[in-house]
């Protein structure tokens, strides 16, 4: 969009109370009329120093803390920390921890894009998709709590292993919870995805052009929107992701140029449906066996550092540690994938309209707790 | 591209201000003349075959007599990974800011500096990130004493 700048300029502040930037964000915008000329974002109100509090605890303590960090993908967070920690150790897991994994972490995949998407729709102005994604969402809440106890935040992947074996029956409720959820994501489509305001309001905006992300470390559905083919599950397998018949959505700009708001937003959807598919392959190659068979008595890796990454549903989720040989981390570093997300919205924001950067942050999908952790 | 050519056509590249590199480890790395970053991370960004066109982790870590900041980066068009340290006093440690050759070195490179006071020369705006501004002391360094006050509130 060609602006016009007056030379004009105001500073306002968005946040950090404001209700759509989705947890405690500042915005300082310099304005000029509508247009925002430059917008520089203003972080650490959630920070909670997580990497000084993993120094001291213990390897399996640490666990907790990583739920806490992306609170609406804690499964997703903790399995990128296990595995780094496996990685130092030298552990492989049994078949049915692996593909318990799997299932869990796709369920939460589905719950974390059912929140962007409904509060996303919420930021536009549109209430009702926002209800009906809470709906199935609570839905894999149901099964997390069965299996683990708790609804949020998990401490279900432990080093080594997981914390408990799931209930009888668990296979055949996420089936019939895959079988529900399916069909329901045309709905969702029909009643967002395919509207005329929502694509009017979304698909000329925050425009992400492929290298530009490459350059600013985006990763996840906000480079799979620009229409760069990269995923870690694909490109880097973990968990024997590698046996799984899945598709790599990417951005089409099929209303406008790749990489806007709305390519964002859709690859979110499709990936929806991919996870289902790996959901059913999993349920199919789950096997009897121990989930503790592997957990070590004592965990306390050799010295050395250690750098994992996985696949988390906003990005690329790396944990950088290392280890003196103690029972204690001496130093983690978590890459987080929001961090490098909110690095490029001054990019995206600058010539855009005030009410357009609410759809901008909606659609990198942002949550602050792993941003300033 | 495995480690252990990536790190030969390091070490014939620039000879002796690549400090040592351990292709084999769990974590395949080089250590590199801090002095040097610019040069090496130039060449891995650009040279032929290498592409690392993406910038993944920037941080530091703090070993009592050193600071170390670690660059981990990989080449989506490869997929090929390595890491690279670099090696700096504790007493007002320095190295040369990487923002030119990856933006994401941005916001990392604030982080370092608010988290172990490595200043990043040439960096457009080097300013705390997660603490406040007028934060005393750089917490993730070893010997940090958290304070017990902070603008006469108790911490």
């Amino acid at each position: 969009m060609e602006v016009e700048y007056s030379g004009d300029t105001m500073t306002l502040n968005m946040g950090p109370q404001h209700p759509s930037t989705h947890g405690v964000l500042r915005l300082e915008l310099k304005t000029d009329g509508e247009v925002v000329a430059d917008a520089k974002p203003h972080i650490g109100y959630l920070h909670r120093c997580f990497e000084k509090h993993a120094e001291n605890v213990e390897y399996p303590g640490v666990v907790p803390f990583t739920d806490r960090m992306d609170y609406c993908a804690a499964m997703n967070n903790e399995l990128g920390y296990v595995l780094a920690v496996e990685k130092l150790l030298g552990i492989k897991v049994n078949n049915r921890v692996r593909c318990l994994r799997v299932i869990m972490a796709e369920l939460n995949r589905i719950a974390s894009h059912l929140i962007a998407a409904g509060t996303y729709g919420n930021d536009i102005g549109s209430f009702t998709p926002f209800l009906h994604c809470f709906r199935d969402r609570e839905r894999i809440l149901d099964l997390f709590e069965e299996s683990c106890g708790a609804r949020l935040l998990y401490n279900y992947n432990w080093v080594g292993g997981l914390m408990c074996d799931v209930k009888p029956g668990f296979e055949d409720r996420v089936i019939e919870f895959v079988d529900y959820f399916e069909p329901l994501v045309a709905d969702l489509n029909r009643l967002l995805s395919h509207n005329y305001i929502f694509i009017k309001r979304t698909s000329n905006v925050g425009i992400l052009p492929p290298d530009v992300a490459v350059n600013y470390g985006v990763t996840g559905p906000n480079l799979r929107g620009s229409g760069v083919k990269f995923d870690v599950r694909r490109n880097e397998p973990y968990l024997g992701y590698e046996e799984f018949d899945f598709e790599i959505p990417v951005g089409k700009g099929e209303f406008g140029p790749v990489g806007s708001c709305y390519d964002r937003y859709m690859v979110r959807i499709w990936e929806v449906m991919e996870c289902c598919k790996i959901i059913r392959q999993a349920v199919k190659k789950l096997t009897p066996g121990d989930v503790q068979e592997t957990i070590p008595k004592r965990i306390k890796p050799p010295a050395g550092d250690v750098y994992m990454r996985s696949e988390c549903p906003r990005g690329e989720l790396g944990f950088y540690i290392v280890s003196d040989g103690s029972l204690k981390p001496y130093r983690v570093k978590v890459k987080s994938p929001c961090f490098t997300a909110l690095s490029a919205l001054p990019y995206m924001a600058r010539g855009a309209m005030i009410a357009d950067i609410i759809a901008i942050i909606g659609s990198i999908d942002i949550v602050l707790g792993e941003i300033d952790r | 591209m495995n480690p252990t050519e990536i790190a030969a056509l390091l070490k014939e590249k620039f000879d002796d201000r690549i400090v040592e590199s351990k292709p084999e480890a769990i974590c395949p790395a080089s250590v590199v003349d801090a002095a040097a970053i610019i040069d090496v991370c130039r060449f891995l960004r650009s040279g032929e075959g290498l592409d690392f066109d993406h910038l993944e982790l920037l941080g530091g870590a703090d070993y009592k007599d050193r600071i170390e900041v670690v660059y981990v980066m990989t080449s989506l068009r490869h997929g090929h990974r390595y890491t690279l340290k670099c090696r700096l006093p504790r007493e007002n440690p320095s190295i040369k800011s990487v923002e030119t050759i990856w933006a994401a070195a941005n916001w990392h490179e604030r982080e370092a500096f608010d988290m172990f006071g490595i200043t990043f020369e040439g960096h457009s705006d080097l300013r705390r990130i997660l603490c406040p501004d007028d934060w005393e002391g750089y917490p993730l360094r070893k010997d940090y004493k958290t304070p017990t006050r902070y603008r006469d509130m108790p911490v």
